[in-house]
């Protein structure tokens, strides 16, 4: 790239040239970098679009009434559905969301207001950044070790299983929302003379709420789609749930189950269930990013 | 450092002759020293505010005129590590003192800050905050056009009471915070440097809306601009920044009435700074 | 409770008050309740470490350390150990983070450094999000009927044509370790390009400038100056992707073949941890829990090392861009 030497060049001979050189090495180089690029950008989105198309095209023709209604086939037998299976995961998202949202949204206003500073409040941000890290399985072997052994296998369990895995992503979601309101605005509050207490529940909550439901919808979304923790806490049943104690059958594990079938009615279900339960997570995200929007 | 030698350092220190104001004080503010962690903000300032009169803080940036504005109504004790040692006396009584708390002084010294800060609420719901904060019993709609119209906002918003405190002009924030804080009538307004952020033309409005605030309320007044200060404040109290310690620490270098200050000042550093040599 | 000092003020008009009784007793009441969910979380992480750890401890006196190296995992003759499982895992996740981060990285790249339209790039971006969206058990059908039918010819191919590469050793029979870490590394990829997109934002506009001011090309601009600059904020990226496929259950479980052996090979089965905890639990008698809880506990401990290096080394990065490093 020395071609230019500024010092033994009569200018007035040979004019410095600005313009493009296309077949250069740096542009050479540029080129196929850039090439690479966009090549990684597009085979990197490749899964996505195939994973639509099989939900759509697999699970898409079995989709029916029967189907969202009906309970699982047994064996060779043809027909069934998974409607068990809607309402186990629909349940026990219900009782993990009753369960983490109030306790995250109190300690996440605790980590943002009351004491941000404190050793409790460091303490529990870092605990909840590493649980965010946890391996999912985990929390149902936490919760067999304290619920199950105790109580049987129950939709309960589940759900207790999947609150504390949405816990720590609700913390933080909601401390970020909440640390967003502006200085001023919480300024303008204490200057009216309203205790810490009620600068929270009049300004700061009302004013970062779009956040604060945009973090529980996103931590509610991967409730929904989560199987592990609930493969021996809730475990499965081929039947309607009568009450909240007895194992109980998600849209998740019911894939897990189906997909190692030998039988072809199964597994067109486990695409069919795949499809709902992808849905169903795609409209708790559509709800998260409509919210988030509607920001003042 | 011995104690006599310290006490000597102390007394060499350069602070201002004490003014009396003629009327009542309000607030009889003592201050002796004001720390951020480690840092001497502010010392020895003994500032008055006097009864239905607006008194206008001045000076160069850094001296912390603000500083002492927000320790009034103990704003300062947000920030963890600030530290006020003195007195501030309200009607007698010290806003510093052992068993009082914070939140009931700031609902009798209520304050407008330097960025106009409405609550992203309605504008009806930013100034019927304070009044629901005290549980008003009586007609919150009157009391909240009342605001509105001390503050000269009303015929702009009374269509669009509804609407989005955020939704208006700065200027007209601005005003809305005012008619916020007015609308719990307390009995002294804080303002820091309420026109910093707007144009010159809501600045206009908002002096106007002081002086007419002066009927009801006492005023002190944070302003960095002098000819705000002539023209709305009666009394001024000039404060300087002190690098002789090696510090900046800002301190209170003359007080006194407006016109005496900017016609006939005593110091020599109120006398450079009146006339524009610094700012 | 405060005493009002202020009640003889004479301000007749104002409507200025203390706060009530109840006010003060609601903010008292409501801290505590704060302050308690708080520590809570604190709580409940030692809760859960404690329980694991107690049901895992009489396998733990029994089986000690050779649980960590024993190769046999067999509940007739109460033989456990778990170094298949460790294999499995770190080199499944090992596999997932090469491509996977290159892919994340890559594309953060793309979607920061003005290679499209900002709105073509919020595409891209959601497209990513969505990948992140799919839950594990989706991922683990579509890899046993679209993957590893897709990678079968190739794997034939590979191993007739470079049998004697040892991770090309044998035949693709199903399941196996390379549809596990491809799908593995497609799960990864959307916490790494998020994290590294991140890196790269918080770099100051003028950097960019002042590498374009010195004459660079685009890519010299990128590969000597953002990348390096970014470089312990991608280094947080690829390190919380590990730890995510460390933990990752589902999607392994129903691809890697759950079998109990250690080999290089790309196209044999093998299994992981988790994938071991997903298949045994839910039929295993209390001898057989006792030696998974221990295997979690295995689990807990190299998730917990790979996450607290990640964040240690994402606080680093952001305390480095705020100048405190």
């Amino acid at each position: 790239m020395s071609d230019i030497d500024l010092t033994s060049r009569p200018p007035a001979m040979q004019p410095l040239s600005l313009e493009r050189r296309p077949f250069e090495l740096r542009a050479l180089t540029s080129g196929l970098l850039t090439g690479l690029t966009w090549g990684i950008a597009i085979l990197g989105s490749i899964p996505l679009f195939s994973v639509i198309i099989m939900l759509v095209a697999e699970g898409g023709s079995r989709l029916d009434i029967e189907a969202l209604t009906a309970l699982p086939p047994a064996g060779f037998e043809m027909g069934g559905g998974f409607g068990n299976a809607i309402i186990g995961t629909l349940v026990m998202v219900a009782i993990a969301a009753a369960i983490s949202v109030p306790l995250g949204l109190l300690a996440a206003i605790y980590l943002a207001i009351l004491d941000p500073y404190s050793v409790v409040a460091g303490t529990s941000r870092f605990v909840a950044k590493t649980l965010t890290g946890f391996p999912s399985i985990l929390a149902g072997v936490f919760t067999y070790a304290v619920l199950v052994i105790n109580f049987g296998y129950s939709a309960v369990a589940g759900g207790v299983a999947l609150a504390v895995l949405m816990l720590p992503t609700v913390v933080l979601a909601a401390e970020e929302s909440m640390k967003q309101v502006p200085q001023k605005m919480t300024d303008a509050a204490f200057g009216m003379g309203c205790t810490r207490s009620q600068v929270i529940w009049k300004v700061v909550l009302p004013t970062g709420l779009p956040g604060i439901l945009t973090g529980i919808m996103l931590a509610v979304a991967g409730a929904a789609g989560e199987s592990a923790p609930l493969l021996f806490t809730a475990l499965f049943s081929n039947y309607f749930m009568s009450e909240l104690m007895e194992p109980t059958a998600s849209l998740s594990i019911l894939i897990y189950n189906f997909s190692a079938m030998p039988f072809d009615n199964q597994i067109e279900l486990a695409w069919a269930a795949s499809l709902v339960l992808v849905l169903m997570v795609l409209v708790f995200n559509i709800l998260a990013r409509l919210i988030g929007q509607s920001k003042v | 450092m011995s104690a006599t030698a310290e006490a000597m350092a102390q007394s060499i220190l350069p602070t201002a002759a004490a003014f009396s104001p003629v009327g009542p004080t309000v607030i009889d503010c003592q201050l002796e020293k004001v720390f951020y962690g480690d840092f001497l903000a502010v010392r020895n300032s003994n500032v008055p505010i006097e009864k239905g009169k607006i008194t206008g803080f001045i000076g160069p940036s850094g001296c912390g005129k603000s500083t002492v504005l927000r320790s009034l109504n103990r704003m300062n004790d947000l920030i963890p590590i600030f530290r006020f040692e003195g007195h501030v006396k309200y009607h007698g009584q010290d806003v510093y003192g052992k068993n009082v708390d914070p939140v009931v002084v700031r609902r009798y010294i209520g304050m407008v800050f330097q960025q106009p800060n409405p609550f992203s609420m309605s504008i009806f719901d930013n100034v019927a905050f304070g009044l629901r904060l005290n549980r008003y019993k009586g007609n919150l709609e009157e009391r909240v056009q009342k605001a509105l119209e001390r503050a000269a906002l009303w015929k702009e918003v009374k269509d669009k009471l509804q609407k989005s405190g955020l939704s208006l002009s700065g200027g007209q924030q601005q005003r809305l915070c005012i008619a916020r804080a007015i609308a719990t009538e307390p009995d002294v307004l804080l303002m820091d440097e309420p026109c910093s952020a707007l144009d010159p033309i809501a600045t206009r409005q908002v002096e106007q809306l002081m002086l007419e605030l002066k009927e009801r309320y006492t005023v002190a007044l944070v302003t960095h601009n002098m000819q705000q200060a002539t023209r709305v404040a009666d009394t001024t109290a000039f404060f300087g920044v002190d690098i002789s310690q090696g510090g900046r620490t800002g301190y209170l270098v003359e007080m006194g009435e407006t016109s005496r200050i900017f016609e006939d000042p005593q110091e020599e550093l109120t006398k450079q700074y009146v006339s524009g040599e610094f700012s | 409770m405060a005493v009002n000092p202020f009640q003889h003020a004479d301000s007749a008009s104002s409507i200025s008050g203390p706060p009530s009784g109840s006010d003060y007793l609601a903010d008292s009441i409501f801290r505590v309740i704060a302050l308690s969910c708080a520590s809570l979380i604190v709580v409940l992480i030692l809760y859960i470490l404690w329980e694991i750890g107690g049901l895992a401890l009489p396998a733990m006196a029994q089986h000690g350390l050779g649980f960590v190296s024993g190769t046999t995992w067999n509940v007739g003759s109460q033989e456990f150990g778990v170094l298949p499982e460790i294999w499995g895992t770190l080199y499944s996740s090992f596999l997932a983070l090469i491509l996977g981060g290159t892919f994340g990285v890559g594309i953060a790249i793309f979607l920061t450094q003005d290679f499209i339209h900002a709105r073509l790039a919020a595409v891209f971006r959601t497209i990513v999000e969505l990948l992140a969206a799919i839950p594990s058990v989706v991922y683990g059908l579509w890899g046993i009927y679209v993957v590893i039918p897709m990678l079968r010819p190739v794997a034939e191919w590979l191993h007739s044509e470079l049998g004697f590469i040892p991770i090309f050793g044998t035949e693709l029979s199903g399941p196996g370790m390379a549809p596990a870490a491809l799908v593995l590394a497609i799960m990864i990829l959307p916490t790494v390009a998020a994290i590294t997109v991140d890196a790269f934002r918080r770099i100051p506009y003028k950097v960019k400038e002042a590498a374009y001011g010195m004459g660079t090309t685009r890519w010299e601009a990128i590969l000597k100056v953002m990348l390096p600059t970014a470089s312990s904020g991608i280094l947080a990226a690829l390190v919380l992707g590990f730890g995510r496929a460390l933990g990752e259950t589902m999607a392994l479980a129903m691809l890697i073949g759950n079998s109990n052996q250690i080999n290089l090979s790309l196209f044999a089965p093998a299994n992981t941890l988790a994938s071991l905890l997903a298949s045994s639990f839910p039929e295993a008698g209390q001898i057989e829990v006792q030696a998974l809880m221990y295997a979690a506990v295995v689990l807990l401990v190299i998730t917990l090392i790979v996450n607290i290096l990640g964040l240690g080394i994402q606080q680093y990065t952001v305390r480095k861009f705020e100048g405190k490093a």
